[in-house]
C-alpha cells in the first residue's frame, strides 16, 4: 500500500534555474505591514 | 532537513530545501523520522515490525516498499534535499542593485485617530505633523520610475498616519502616474491603507477604480476595537467605520481588499474577532499580533502564547469547515500557493526593505521601510538625490536568511526568509537579530497553512 502522498509543489532547486525575475509583489505591499509574509506571495 | 508534525490527524513531512510537502500515514511518518536520525534500512524495518506488531497491514514486504519510496524521494531531491542556496543568497539583490520597485508613500504624518498601540506614535512618527505635497509625491514617483530598471510592475502604497487626510494629493499622484506609466513602460499597482473614518462615496469610487488593494483597519469585536482605536476625544471608532467598510467592500465587487486587525494582550482569543468580521460580511482577513516593547501593556506575554497558538489551530479548523460548507474565507498568513509560490531567490533574499522597497516621508526623505521612519540613523537619502547613505543600504542588502545563525536550524527559514528587519531591530536592536516570539508564531502559522493545503488536496482527490 502507498503510505506517502507527495503534494504538488514548486521545486525550489528548479526555481534556482528559472526564477529571480524580481517582478513579484513586495511582501510589505500586501496585507500585513508588520509580519513579513514572503511565503504568502505568489510567483508573478 | 525535514520537519515532521501532526495536526488534526494529518501526518505531514516538509522537506525544507526542496519545498516538497508529503502527506504520510503514521508508519511512513515513523520511518522517515528514523531515516532522519540516521538509522539504516534493516534497523528501521525491524523497529517498525516490533512497533506495529498487531497491525496486519504492516508486513516486512510493505515496510520494504515504503523504504523504497522514501529512498526514491531522496534520490529525486524531494526528501532530505541539501541546502545549496547560500551562494545565491545575495544574487537577486546583486543582480538588481540600485533597482527600486516599491515605495510606501507617507502622504500624511497626522491621523484622526489616537490608537494606543500605534507603532507610528499616532501617525507622527516621533516628529511633527506633516502632509506630503504633490511636488514631493511626484518627485517620489519619478524617482521610482527612474530607478526601476527593467521592472515593469511598480507598487506604491499610500500610507500614514491617515492617508485620507491628504486625499486630494493621493488622487493627483495617481492621475500623474497613470498619465506617464504607458510611455515609461511601467504598470503601477496602488494600495491604500486607511482607518476608514473619512471614507465616503467619492473615496469608494476612486479607490475601487484605481487601487489594486485596500487595507482596512478593523480589530474585530467592538469592545476590542474600541479599546485601542479611539479618536482624540477618547471615543471608539467601530460604529463609525464598520458601515463605511461594509459599503466599500461591497462596492469592490471582488477586487482585492484586506480587513487588517491587530490582536494584543487584551485579545489573545483573536478567533472571536475573526468570527466577528465574518459575521459582518468580510471574507478577506488579516489579523496580526501586535509588535511592541515587551513591557508595553499591549504586548503579548508568555502566558498569552499557548492561547494564541491554539487559536491559530482553531482558525485552520474554521477555515476548513467553512470551505467544505461552501462559505470560504481567506486569512492572509494562511495563503500558501505550494505550486506557484515564490522562487528560491525571493525566499533567501528577504522582503527587499532598504533596497527594492523604501518609505518616503512627507518631506521626501527615504527610509528602509515604513517602520524605520523617524529612526534618524536609518535615513537613506531623499527623492531628489537618491540614496546618499550606501553603507546603510549595504547593511540591508546583506540582510538575508543566512545572515542570522539562529535561522540555520529553523525548518521555516525558506517560508519567512529571515523575517522582518524592523521587528528584529525593535526586539533586539539589530536588523539581523531574531524576534523569537514572532518566529514561534510564524512557525505555527506555516504548520496550519500547510495542513490546510494538505487537507484541501485530500478533499479534491
Amino acid at each position: 500500500m502507498k503510505r506517502i502522498k507527495t503534494l504538488e509543489t514548486r521545486n525550489l532547486c528548479d526555481s534556482a534555474k528559472t526564477g529571480g525575475c524580481g517582478e513579484c509583489q513586495t511582501s510589505c505591499q500586501s496585507a500585513c505591514k508588520t509580519s513579513c509574509g514572503i511565503a504568502n506571495q505568489q510567483c508573478e | 532537513m525535514i520537519h515532521r508534525y501532526t495536526l488534526d490527524g494529518l501526518h505531514i513531512v516538509v522537506d525544507v530545501c526542496s519545498g516538497s510537502v508529503h502527506l504520510v500515514d503514521e508508519v511512513a511518518y515513523d520511518i522517515i523520522g528514523l531515516y532522519d536520525q540516521g538509522a539504516v534500512r534493516g534497523e528501521i524495518v525491524r523497529a517498525m515490525l516490533e512497533k506495529y506488531a498487531g497491525r496486519p497491514d504492516v508486513t516486512e514486504e510493505d515496510l520494504e516498499d515504503c523504504c523504497d519510496d522514501v529512498e526514491e524521494l531522496q534520490r529525486t531531491g524531494k526528501l532530505f534535499a541539501p541546502d545549496v542556496f547560500e551562494p545565491i543568497a545575495g544574487a537577486l539583490k546583486d543582480k538588481s542593485a540600485g533597482v527600486v520597485k516599491a515605495l510606501c508613500l507617507h502622504v500624511a504624518h497626522t491621523c484622526n485617530l489616537n490608537c494606543s498601540y500605534c507603532f507610528a506614535s499616532q501617525g507622527k512618527y516621533h516628529g511633527d505633523r506633516a502632509v506630503m505635497s504633490f511636488e514631493v509625491g511626484k518627485q517620489a514617483l519619478d524617482f521610482l520610475m527612474d530607478h526601476s530598471g527593467s521592472r515593469t510592475n511598480l507598487e506604491v502604497d499610500f500610507f500614514g498616519g491617515e492617508p485620507l487626510m491628504n486625499w486630494d494629493v493621493v488622487k493627483d499622484l495617481v492621475r500623474y502616474a497613470r498619465s506617464v506609466e504607458k510611455e515609461r513602460g511601467k504598470n503601477f499597482r496602488f494600495t491604500l491603507t486607511t482607518n476608514g473614518m473619512l471614507i465616503d462615496d467619492e473615496v469608494i469610487d476612486f479607490a475601487n477604480r484605481e487601487m489594486h488593494n485596500v487595507v482596512l483597519s478593523l480589530d474585530g469585536r467592538k469592545e476590542i476595537h474600541d479599546r485601542c482605536r479611539v479618536d482624540y476625544a477618547g471615543e471608539g471608532s467601530w460604529e463609525r467605520i464598520v458601515p463605511k467598510f461594509q459599503k466599500f467592500v461591497q462596492a469592490r465587487e471582488g477586487k482585492e481588499y484586506y480587513m487588517r486587525g491587530t490582536f494584543t494582550h487584551a485579545n489573545p482569543d483573536f478567533l472571536k474577532d475573526i468570527q466577528c468580521m465574518l459575521d459582518l460580511g468580510f471574507t478577506q482577513l488579516s489579523m496580526e499580533p501586535v509588535v511592541c516593547a515587551p513591557g508595553d501593556p499591549a504586548a503579548l506575554t508568555e502566558e498569552d502564547l499557548p492561547v494564541v497558538l491554539e487559536q491559530y489551530e482553531e482558525l485552520a479548523r474554521l477555515m476548513a469547515k467553512r470551505r467544505k460548507e461552501g462559505r470560504p474565507f481567506t486569512f492572509y498568513h494562511y495563503m500558501l500557493d505550494l505550486s506557484g509560490g515564490p522562487c528560491v531567490y525571493k525566499r533567501v533574499s528577504g522582503c527587499g526593505s532598504g533596497t527594492e522597497y523604501m518609505a518616503v516621508t512627507p518631506w521626501g526623505d527615504l527610509y528602509p521601510c515604513h517602520q524605520f521612519v523617524g529612526e534618524e540613523k536609518y535615513k537613506l537619502g531623499d527623492v531628489w538625490q537618491g540614496v546618499t547613505a550606501p553603507a546603510i543600504q549595504a547593511e540591508f542588502a546583506q540582510c538575508n536568511v543566512y545572515a542570522r545563525p539562529e535561522c540555520r536550524d529553523c525548518w521555516a527559514r525558506l517560508y519567512c526568509s529571515g523575517g522582518c528587519a524592523a521587528n528584529a531591530y525593535h526586539a533586539t536592536g539589530a536588523i539581523t537579530g531574531v524576534y523569537e516570539q514572532g518566529c514561534e508564531l510564524f512557525r505555527k502559522r506555516m504548520e496550519c497553512a500547510i495542513a490546510l493545503e494538505a487537507a484541501r488536496t485530500l478533499e479534491e482527490a
